[in-house]
């Protein structure tokens, strides 16, 4: 049965490769990054093999502690459980669970993640090679600890499949996941800093953790080169005895998860909101910005993204908080207006064989281009405005402010004109829609990346006036290059602009049986 | 009909349907030629069809016959590689806004802006066709009603029912009370309050001039709610007319089966007796 298991997660692995061989590019990628960081991880644990015991200890445990925890949070967070071998799958095959179970266990660490835990792990096997019995102490330690690893991750997951499952909850948990993710710079300097001030207190810490489930695994080979015998055989029960209340819990919910099956309840709600298309015209372009603007409101992968916004400023304020000067805060404006603006140049990919509606409707190209646009205007035109204002008054630089307005609605236009071509031509790998927005989306990854490249090189060539002023004014320090820039943004902007809509609607009224035919490919 | 693909590049001569001189006689959808290849599978290998106005007309067919690859080449969704779809004497691929204007689609395996609450997608469809604001109001609060919708009208869509999300789609497909409605799957998953709910307003629309035509593999159904039916296999027609024709007196599932071949063979499984 466990070989079963096996080979069937490796089938379904290798037959992921054969609908494209860009996918295969994607997970080498996907692999080499995990390598470097694997082999970055193994190389620190053979080079504690020299180090202070006591060092060494406080890094393994500590290090085994993240793992235990990151195994059971990340699929919490990203609500990216690896289904491929979904246990409500086998449902009916009667397979027997003490049979299921371990080849669950074992397939969950055929993968990058489990592959590179697995090195890992082993890697702290060398740094207690200083004897036959902490070597000995250290291997049967990260065994358990990584199956402690895959056991919790399964529970957490089977446990909360039902939540994992409601919408709601994925929505909501992908988007607040966004933010960690943007102040990673300021959250790990502040740890840094953390750790820095309270050096001596961590030994501690990790002593205290190697009493828990956490952490026992990992303190065995630490426990037995430092010839506490006694305290290693206590803490292998604890891990022994914490694996096995691990597995019969899981036992127990898959058992119940396999004769009830999640279900998704939703209120009913009456009618009588039109919501934001009572707002806009009733045009079809004005129809598509009601729609697309609700999207950028309800749907976590356009959400997402407008988290992001506000964390901007803050930013760069840390970073000049760092350096001690906050000029660089007027750049928060232009910045903001380039990101805003290429946000849509995906916006068919999004929204996905749903696009069929479009074409049913025959809505004219430049309608639909008009339309999104129009949506991302909504917010970003007064963003783009209180950020230029706001970066002047904090960093001071009132005379940069006509020149960063302009550059802002110059970037803003020109980068939306830019877009409005791209996605009427080009589908990008985006993940799917109720998909979590940090899920690998399926299809063509490395057009994705050309188009992406290919696009933002295209905007910096069409953003050279703009930038030419600010650099004018930089060097001279003139005014009058600012006012100029203020005149030149949003005329030349607004000219791009017009004109993408006009081209790239010209291509979606030829091309938009072909755009369908791909998005239903990358389905 | 020859088949373009044995012997392509030729594509079969495509006369336009009758034209004014007989508009009586003008079909509501008329298929020329149509051809379609993935890769290596021909998908539609040469389909030519009259579907007469006024007429329910079923296409019926084992999986994998074409029917969604023909259906969605007559929509104007899918580019044929040969031939073309003549919507009430409009060409779909010469002129595909015209076309479209006389349509409603219910395309089968696309996803809805499901995002959006039920009333609001159906909105989004009447006001996509430049409809009046005040005339898409008051048609999507008759439609939800008359799907039986009303009390989820203000419920996303992602959050209904497969049956639901069927039900929403063909309220999109009418707001704009086309001539045509090509309903691909419309009953697959659909509960049998709400398919015989879908059923009465389909033959409404039949009875005040309109014609459907629809996709299924359920014969029985075809059988009694269709008065033309189009057997297709392996991308061809291999029977076409009214429902009686093409029975023959047989039933039209024993003349699917027939017509089709295979799946008579009941000899061997002996095991299966013997539990």
């Amino acid at each position: 049965m466990v070989a079963h298991l096996l080979s069937l997660k490796w089938r379904l692995l290798l037959n992921g490769f054969r609908r494209s061989p860009w996918q295969i590019v994607g997970m080498a990628l996907g692999a080499i990054y995990a390598a470097g960081m694997t082999l970055a991880g193994v190389a620190g644990l053979v080079a504690l093999r020299w180090a202070d015991p006591q060092i060494a200890q406080t890094a393994v445990v500590l290090g085994g502690v993240l793992l235990v925890a990151g195994w059971v949070l990340v699929p919490l967070v990203t609500s990216s459980a690896d289904l491929t071998l979904d246990p409500g799958r086998f449902t009916t095959f009667a397979v027997p669970l003490r049979q299921l179970l371990p080849g669950l266990a074992l397939a969950g660490l055929l993968g990058i993640p489990g592959i590179a835990t697995l090195l890992v792990s082993l890697g702290t096997v060398v740094t207690w090679a200083r004897g036959v019995v902490p070597l000995a102490g250290a291997l049967i330690g990260a065994l358990l600890g990584v199956l402690t690893c895959v056991v919790a991750s399964k529970l957490v997951t089977t446990a909360v499949a039902g939540l994992l499952a409601s919408r709601r909850f994925k929505d909501i948990s992908s988007i607040i996941f966004f933010i960690p993710l943007v102040l990673a710079g300021p959250i790990v300097t502040g740890l840094i800093q953390g750790l820095n001030d309270s050096r001596d207190y961590l030994p501690g810490l990790a002593r205290t953790m190697s009493w828990t489930p956490l952490g026992a695994a990992w303190s065995l080979g630490g426990d037995l080169d430092a010839g506490h015998v006694a305290a290693a055989g206590a803490k292998l029960l604890i891990a022994f005895a914490s694996l096995a209340v691990l597995a019969g819990a899981w036992y127990l919910l898959l058992k119940r998860a396999m004769v009830t099956p999640p279900s998704t309840g939703g209120t009913s709600r009456k009618a009588g909101k039109a919501g934001l298309f009572g707002v806009f015209p009733g045009t079809p372009a004005g129809a598509v910005a009601a729609r697309c603007l609700t999207y950028w409101l309800r749907d976590p992968r356009y959400a997402g993204s407008l988290v992001v916004v506000p964390l901007l400023p803050i930013l760069f304020f840390f970073a000049g908080s760092q350096s001690g000067s906050y000029e660089l805060l007027i750049a928060v404006a232009p910045v903001t207006a380039f990101l805003m603006a290429w946000s849509i140049s995906a916006d068919v990919s999004y929204d996905n064989t749903a696009f069929a509606l479009h074409l049913a409707a025959g809505v004219q190209g430049k309608d639909d281009r008009l339309g999104r646009a129009l949506a991302c205007l909504t917010i970003a035109l007064p963003l783009v405005f209180v950020f230029t204002v706001g970066s002047a008054a904090v960093s001071g630089k009132w005379d940069w402010l006509p020149n960063i307005l302009g550059c802002s609605l110059g970037a803003l236009f020109t980068g939306l004109g830019l877009a409005s071509v791209v996605s009427a031509r080009w589908t990008s790998a985006v993940p799917a829609p109720g998909e979590s927005p940090f899920k690998k989306p399926p299809g063509n990854t490395a057009q994705t990346m050309v188009v992406q490249f290919a696009g933002m090189g295209a905007m910096a060539v069409l953003l050279i006036p703009e930038i030419a002023l600010v650099v004018a004014q930089a060097v001279t320090g003139r005014e009058l290059f600012g006012w100029t820039a203020l005149a030149v943004g949003p005329l030349l902007g607004g000219a791009l602009f017009v004109a993408g809509v006009r081209l790239g609607g010209a291509w979606l009224d030829r091309r938009g049986p072909e755009m369908f035919a791909q998005l239903a490919d990358n389905r | 009909m020859s088949a373009p693909y044995p012997d392509h590049p030729v594509p079969e001569p495509t006369p336009a349907p009758a034209a004014s001189s007989a508009a009586a006689t003008v079909p509501a959808l008329a298929l020329r030629g149509l051809a379609k290849r993935f890769g290596q599978k021909i998908a539609v290998n040469g389909i030519s069809l009259d579907v007469p106005a006024g007429s329910f007309y079923g296409v019926v067919g084992p999986n994998g016959a074409g029917k969604t690859t023909t259906l969605s080449m007559a929509t104007g969704l899918l580019r044929p590689d040969h031939g073309t779809a003549f919507v009430h004497g409009v060409d779909v691929w010469a002129q595909p806004l015209e076309a479209k204007k006389l349509m409603g689609i219910l395309p089968d395996g696309v996803r809805l802006f499901d995002r959006l609450s039920g009333e609001q997608l159906v909105s989004y469809s009447g006001l996509l066709r430049g409809m009046d604001r005040a005339v898409v109001e008051s048609r999507v609060r008759e439609l939800l009603g008359a799907l039986d919708l009303a009390r989820d009208a203000g419920t996303l869509v992602v959050d209904y029912s497969a049956g639901m999300r069927k039900k929403i789609a063909l309220a999109s497909a009418l707001i704009h009370a086309p001539r045509l409605l090509v309903l691909d799957e419309p009953f697959e998953s659909v509960d049998p309050v709400s398919a015989s709910n879908i059923r009465g307003i389909l033959e409404q629309y039949v009875a005040s001039g309109g014609t459907v035509i629809v996709s299924s593999h359920v014969m029985d159904l075809v059988q009694r709610m269709c008065d033309h039916v189009a057997v297709v296999a392996a991308g061809r027609v291999l029977a076409a007319g009214t429902v009686d024709e093409v029975r023959d007196g047989a039933t039209l599932e024993e003349r699917f089966v027939s017509l089709v071949g295979g799946g008579t063979r009941t000899e061997g499984l002996e095991w299966l007796r013997t539990f």
